[in-house]
Order: C-alpha cells, then structure tokens, then sequence
C-alpha cells in the first residue's frame, strides 16, 4: 500500500488513539503532582514516537523494557507493571 | 479452551478453524499440590478433546508446569516427572508452553529441565515469553537456554508471543516465531501484518489468545481480514494462517488436519 492507501485506512483510527493518549495525558496532570515511574517511562517513550525511522514501535518497546541482562533472585508477584522502575541500574 | 464455553468452538469452526491447539498454562491461580495438575493433564488430554469433537474439531494439547508456577521448584519438579506418563497420548504434540514469567533463577532452571525432557522424549516445544517489561529480557534469556542444549533443533521449537523487540532475535536464532493476537493490551492485528510485512513469512505463525481474561478465539480470521485490506493475495494470508501451522505442527505425527 502506498501512503496515500495507509492514511485512508489508519488515520481515523490513529487520530483517535492520539487524542487518546492526550487525554490520559491530560487526566494525570489534573490528578496532580507526584513521582511514578511509569508515568515517567511513559512520558521517555512517547519521545521516540517524534524520532525518524520506521522502528517506532520496537524503539517504544525497548523504552518500557527491563534493560538488565541476568536473572532475578526471585520475583515479588506474578504480573507485570508494562515499565521498568530502577531505570538508575540500567 | 478450558476456560471458554462450547460456543466458541462453534465460532472457530464456522470462521473455517480445523484444529486447536491448547498449552498447558495458569490457570489463574498456583495449584495447591501435583495432584492439581494431574487432573489437569487428563482434562487436556482426554475431556477437552471429546469436548471439541462434538464440533468435529481435532483438538491436541502441550504439556508442562508453566512459569507462573515454576517458581516452587519442588513442585515443578513433582509435575516435571509425571509429564511423561502422558506424552504417548493421541493428542498431545509436544511440551509447552514453557519460558519464563518474570525471569528468575528458579523459572531459569525448570525451563532448563523441561528442555531437558523435551530433548530426551525428542518432543516439540512450545515456548511462552514474559509479558510487558519482561519480555525483552526473559526472550533472550530463553534464547540462550535453547541454544545451549545441542539436542535442541530450533527448527522443532515456536517461541511464542514475540512483537516487534524481540521477532528478529527468534528468527535470526532459526526458531518459529509467533504472534498472539489480543483484543486489547497487546499485539492487536494491525501490528501483526506489519511484523508479516517486515520479517518475512518463512517461520511466522499467529495465534488466538483463548483464555480466562478478555481475549478473542476468532482472533486470527480477523486478522486475515486486516490482510486483505492492506491488500495481501489469497496465498500470503493462506500461507501465514494455515500452511506455516501445519509445516511446523506436522513435525508431530500425531498433527492431522482436514486440507
């Protein structure tokens, strides 16, 4: 598909993602101040969506992901948080 | 399809599904003894498969201790030396889904010891990967597991759940790559025919999530209509959702499917 063909079948749909993700934007900062790193993972990999290339989505991926190479020792619960909290080890 | 109600095999039959494939996995809940999976087993082996057959649908299975479990060594190991009592069963292809969950050392050496089993009953091997955060590193983890047992041929391995950080490593390491589609929160179509389009169809393969959470069997004839939209020819998406399937399940002589 040519460009043209991509913006006809996705824009819409990405246009209201993108809102979306400003409005989520939005609800935090009205929640007000307060340190969560999710928040600020979030906030890194939104800045690869305005890099050039066509690997946005790895380069997101890898933002939100645990950089660190060796086993845990064992793990605090079962599920995943979607970001990694001591982005100082990395 | 423990966890789903008749009416999604009657769904998958009608979209044109002709065998289902169901991995031992969590329940949602970490059983209380082996005996839990024990029953388990036989669920998968024997009810389930009556179950789809009303739907004139094969169903096989996977066997294993999933990683969400692992963590309890002892009883990983109790599940770990009952599995082979049931790889001679007529539906099951192999051992899986097997990986890791958040990367830990226990996680690491049961998915080394049922790598281990699998080699030494030459089974096929189904693989999980971690969720969000986790997935990048537990992949590469996995990878050197796999890679560091010679018996192992990646050509008889699917490493599951792959996006776009972690296809490349998998197919450049020889293995089976697949892509698990969910209505929300992660691959969701689209994506999928974007990694088709950049990685290649050789050793790609996609999937339905048919679980306990918000997940959708029809999944996959979804996706196949995003493929026709982007305008893919009949033989791509015919090769991607059923031939790929078949080349990597009929490595089981147990796979057999209506063409």
């Amino acid at each position: 598909m040519d460009r043209r063909q991509l913006l006809d079948l996705y824009f819409i749909d990405a246009r209201a993602r993108l809102i979306d993700l400003a409005a989520f934007l939005d609800r935090l900062e009205r929640a007000g101040a307060g340190e969560d790193f999710r928040a600020e993972a979030f906030l890194r990999a939104l800045k690869e969506l305005d890099k050039p290339g066509a690997d946005r989505a790895k380069r997101v991926l890898l933002a939100l992901s645990d950089p660190t190479q060796d086993p845990i020792a064992a793990a605090s619960g079962k599920g995943a948080c979607g970001a990694y909290p001591p982005f100082e080890d990395a | 399809m423990v966890s789903r109600v008749t009416d999604d095999y009657m769904a998958m039959v009608m979209a044109g599904c002709v065998a289902v494939c169901e991995p031992a996995f969590w329940a949602g809940f970490d059983r209380a003894s082996a005996q839990g999976f024990y029953d388990y087993f036989r669920q998968l082996t024997e009810y389930e498969p009556r179950r789809a057959a009303r739907y004139h649908l094969p169903h096989y299975s996977w066997l294993c201790i999933n990683p969400k479990e692992s963590e309890d060594v002892g009883l990983a190991r109790e599940v770990l030396a009952m599995i082979p009592d049931f790889l001679d069963r007529e539906n099951v292809l192999g051992i899986g889904e097997i990986g890791l969950n958040k990367n830990t050392r226990n996680e690491m050496r049961i998915l080394e010891e049922h790598v281990q089993l699998a080699a030494a009953h030459d089974q096929l091997i189904l693989v999980h990967t971690p969720h969000l955060e986790d997935k990048w590193k537990g992949t590469r983890l996995i990878l050197d597991v796999l890679s560091s047992e010679p018996r192992i041929s990646p050509g008889r391995v699917i490493i599951d759940h792959v996006e776009e950080h972690t296809i490349g490593m998998v197919l450049d390491a020889g293995f089976w790559a697949g892509i698990t589609l969910y209505p929300e929160s992660k691959c969701t179509p689209a994506r999928a025919v974007d990694m088709f389009e950049t990685a290649g169809a050789d050793r790609l393969w996609m999937n339905c999530a048919c679980d306990w959470g918000q997940s959708d069997p029809l999944a996959v004839p979804k996706a196949a209509v995003e493929m026709r939209r982007r305008g893919h020819s009949e033989a791509q998406i015919e090769k991607l959702i059923f031939e790929n399937p078949l080349r990597f399940l009929s490595q089981s002589p147990r796979f057999k499917v209506r063409e």
